[in-house]
């Protein structure tokens, strides 16, 4: 109700809406949403994972790439040391989708 | 030794070429594609619920909540004061909270106190009040900085403070989450409380803005 109480008003609307992109593309969105929906369930929680994602901020290139990239490799190193998904299934999967036909609906 | 005639180097530094984000992008897309199509086939997750997470912190949640909480506190002093002893608990009154809330702490700003908050070490932020950060939030440059050197930060941010006014930086972290409560401004008397959270910006709950006037924006 908030929402629709405040509509008129640009600065506090929800984030898409006042032009101010959280998520620069699909895949960014995609990385949240699947690291949301494994602490939803309980695989990890919130505190690992931030554990790992200062780690990756810390390792990576802050001034040259997204800031969803190391949420990327936040979650894959959990998701490895949990034993749910290990980096060479992983790279294995993504040889796997390079090589699908061109004009494959890529996200 | 011509590199002095040569600026065009540190600037391919900052910014790499339009392919390189491309090629980037596209292994980035690749590998999370990858990573779910996996977890989907362990039963660990399902794209629809992935799907509704994302609607739901693109359209549900955002400042327009954390603009009710301090319209509130405004407006009801007995509110403020539950807000400014446990905001968690305050929050939750109005509805809101979940992940990132759990401990959540309001500050307040006063004529001779500013607050400003940041996550140095990564991007800790309260998504239920406020949304997901917005990207300068997240980026190096602002979490390096704003520490250090706090009033310049601020005063290129737009929002130049008196000398006389001590600014107090707050870390957020994975124990604490903290938001602005900003100063109630002297021209928005006699406004009711949804009126006034049209005034409540983003920028004034993390500190580095002042509540404004909805038609002066």
């Amino acid at each position: 109700m908030s929402e629709l109480l405040f509509a008129d008003d640009e600065t506090i609307a929800p984030p898409r809406r006042n032009g101010e992109l959280v998520f620069e593309s699909p895949w960014q969105s995609r990385v949240f949403g699947v690291a949301a929906a494994l602490r939803e369930r309980g695989l990890f929680t919130w505190d690992e994972f931030r554990v790992e994602l200062i780690a990756a901020i810390a390792d990576g290139e802050p001034e040259h790439e997204p800031y969803y990239a190391s949420w990327q490799r936040a979650l894959e190193r959990l998701l490895a040391a949990k034993g749910a998904c290990s980096a060479s299934a992983l790279d294995a999967r993504e040889r796997a989708l390079e090589a699908r036909p061109a004009g494959h609906d890529h996200r | 030794m011509s590199d002095h005639d040569h600026g065009d180097h540190d600037h391919d530094l900052a910014h790499p070429h339009d392919h390189d984000h491309d090629e980037r992008g596209r292994r980035n897309a690749l590998r999370v594609e990858a990573l779910e199509s996996l977890l989907v086939e362990k039963g660990l997750v399902e794209p629809a619920a992935i799907d509704a997470i994302i609607r739901y912190f693109e359209e549900q949640i955002g400042p327009m909540n954390g603009a009710r909480v301090v319209a509130r506190a405004w407006t009801d002093p007995a509110y403020k004061a539950r807000l400014l002893r446990d905001a968690t608990a305050a929050v939750a009154e109005l509805g809101y909270g979940g992940a990132q809330a759990e401990h959540l702490v309001a500050v307040e700003n006063g004529p001779k106190v500013h607050n400003v908050v940041v996550c140095t070490l990564c991007s800790c932020y309260p998504w239920p009040v406020l949304g997901l950060p917005p990207a300068w939030y997240k980026s190096f440059a602002y979490r390096s900085r704003v520490v250090r050197e706090p009033r310049t930060v601020l005063r290129e941010m737009g929002l130049d403070l008196p000398e006389s006014v001590e600014i107090r930086v707050f870390d957020s972290s994975a124990e604490v989450r903290y938001m602005v409560l900003p100063e109630r401004p002297a021209e928005a008397a006699g406004l009711d409380e949804a009126a006034l959270a049209a005034w409540v910006t983003r920028d004034a709950m993390i500190g580095v803005g002042q509540p404004r006037a909805p038609e002066r924006r």
